[in-house]
């Protein structure tokens, strides 16, 4: 027996916004939506998902509670009168930031992948306004991660600072270090291309900026040519301005915040010129 | 007099030494449902990709509603509704979530947000899934999910590549009777990229059959058959696969497709199982 054809499907629903284009956004008002959309998909992947949250929290802990606490009863690293745990606490901040950042670029390649790169390009969004967004994105879940090891440092004994307007300097500072690394890593990403190569040279350079910059030990420790790494890594005016606002030890903020401030806006520069290539 | 949605005059790419689109000519009128055929290799996703303004080619090659992709791209961008060959909704949001960000980012202001989200997912009655995440979607859920991404922000020019890829026969008929119910509701233009001829004959109102970079037939999928049954001289209808056939010939050495749209493919037919 043959069934009769099924009729045409309709919309029965009301969809009268549907026929009408929203309202261009001008001007200035654009970038700071843009990164808005981006941050806000970045805050509900890790409501719906915290894993990465905790998996990641295990290896800042592990540095302050071994490393941390060794080295404080060694006392072989100058640190200027205070223990070693909360001269390191700023440093691991910066580097747990950083290890999320430095491998955005992967995300991006997946999203490449995936297609969604290319369905956010045809939207009206200039390709820097999508690269701050997603640096920006980038830094958000950096301060998230910040957060946390902020608690740990906390419950392991680390004197820090309390002070509201400190501690979102923190936060401006730990969101513009993310946001220049995870645009290294987007820069990096559109040379490279491939998922695979981006991964060994995320993991190459990682150890270096952490090793080469002020994390650990103090500039005057290290042997000339390693100081003069330290000088041109963005990682230490991090860990430089972090010091200075959690533990209030001398530090050149002005200095810190321009340097981070003017390497995101050259890392946004250099990988919004390369974000085409990834869409090719 | 009003513009065609899409005029392409004379447009090539290549990929290095490699012709993808070969002095392509294609117009496509406001409202109609334009099908461009071929096999992987054709280029069609090419010829799409600089549609979309995602691939730069020089003023004056293509317009949409009258506006060059070169010059005006950001206004271009706003009369399109782009839907791409991967599964592109992210696994990781919630249905509403994933449509939320397209309003977002084609400025869809806070207040009608919301609404606008709402109306956008019942249009292709995902209304029901619109909290779960897209991840436990079926195939042909997501398909709809991205239709209704494209269509948050109202755009003038629906393009797809590919929609129904890997899809079986029940959730390709259920993504084609959404897209030909909003296009009904909405009166947009489609176009719309696919090597299944059985749909363009059923869902397209022209097509262009492509072949190495070129639109080798064109016209509406009858004029196409009866066109080479008076070739041939016979009474019997061919079908829209003879008629490429004819165009394209059907050697093994004609196979096209470059090992990235081939793993490209494959994996979004991997993904929607």
């Amino acid at each position: 027996m043959s069934e009769a054809p099924a009729a045409p499907r309709t919309v029965s629903a009301d969809i009268g916004l549907l026929l009408k284009p929203p309202q261009p956004r001008a001007g200035w008002r654009l970038l700071p939506a843009r990164v808005v959309a981006m941050c806000a998909v970045e805050l509900q992947k890790l409501s719906h998902d915290r894993t990465e949250l905790y998996t990641r929290a295990v290896q800042p802990a592990l540095w302050l509670l071994i490393f941390g606490q060794t080295f404080t009863r060694i006392k072989a690293i100058p640190t200027g009168g205070i223990p070693y745990i909360d001269y390191l606490a700023p440093g691991i901040i910066a580097q747990s930031a950083m290890f999320i950042a430095i491998f955005y670029g992967i995300q991006i390649i997946w999203e490449r992948d995936a297609g969604i790169l290319n369905k956010l390009l045809v939207t009206p969004t200039p390709r820097s306004a999508l690269t701050t967004g997603k640096a920006f994105a980038a830094g958000v879940k950096s301060l998230i991660q910040a957060v946390v090891v902020v608690i740990i440092a906390a419950l392991l004994g680390v004197s820090l600072t309390w002070n509201p307007l400190k501690l979102l300097g923190v936060g401006v500072i730990v969101i513009l270090g993310s946001a220049f690394f995870s645009c290294l890593s987007m820069t990096i990403a559109g040379i490279v291309l491939s998922r695979d190569r981006l991964m060994g040279i995320g993991q190459a350079i990682t150890m270096p900026l952490f090793f080469g910059s002020n994390a650990l030990y103090p500039l005057s420790v290290m042997p000339g040519w390693l100081q003069a790494v330290s000088k041109v890594n963005p990682l230490s005016y991090e860990v430089d301005a972090l010091r200075g606002l959690l533990l209030g030890t001398p530090a050149h903020l002005a200095l810190d915040f321009g340097v981070l401030a003017v390497a995101a806006a050259l890392g946004i520069t250099a990988a919004s010129s390369l974000l085409g290539r990834l869409a090719r | 007099m009003t513009a065609d949605a899409v005029s392409c005059t004379g447009l090539d790419y290549a990929f290095h030494d490699t012709k993808a689109v070969d002095g392509l000519d294609l117009t496509v009128a406001e409202g109609e449902v334009f099908g461009l055929l071929g096999p992987n290799g054709a280029g069609k996703t090419t010829a799409i990709r600089c549609i979309t303004t995602l691939l730069p080619v020089p003023a004056g090659m293509i317009r949409v509603f009258g506006r060059d992709t070169a010059e005006d791209a950001m206004a271009v961008r706003r009369l399109l509704g782009y839907v791409p060959q991967q599964l592109s909704a992210d696994a990781n949001l919630t249905g509403r979530e994933n449509v939320t960000l397209f309003a977002r980012v084609f400025d869809v202001s806070r207040r009608e947000r919301a609404e606008r989200v709402a109306q956008a997912l019942a249009a292709v009655d995902l209304t029901d899934a619109a909290d779960r995440l897209a991840g436990t979607y079926s195939g042909g859920m997501v398909r709809r999910l991205e239709l209704a991404q494209a269509l948050v922000s109202a755009p003038r020019l629906l393009i797809l590549d590919e929609p129904t890829i890997g899809l079986d026969p029940i959730a390709r008929t259920g993504v084609w009777e959404h897209i030909n119910a909003v296009r009904e509701a909405t009166g947009m233009t489609v176009l719309v990229t696919t090597h299944y001829m059985d749909e363009a004959d059923q869902y397209c109102d022209r097509v262009g059959l492509m072949h190495r970079g070129r639109v080798r037939a064109l016209g509406t999928p009858e004029e196409l058959c009866r066109g080479l049954a008076e070739k041939r001289g016979t009474d019997t209808l061919p079908t829209l696969e003879d008629v490429f056939r004819d165009v394209a010939g059907s050697g093994l050495e004609d196979e096209g497709g470059d090992f990235r749209d081939v793993r490209s493919t494959r994996r979004t037919a991997n993904r929607v199982g």
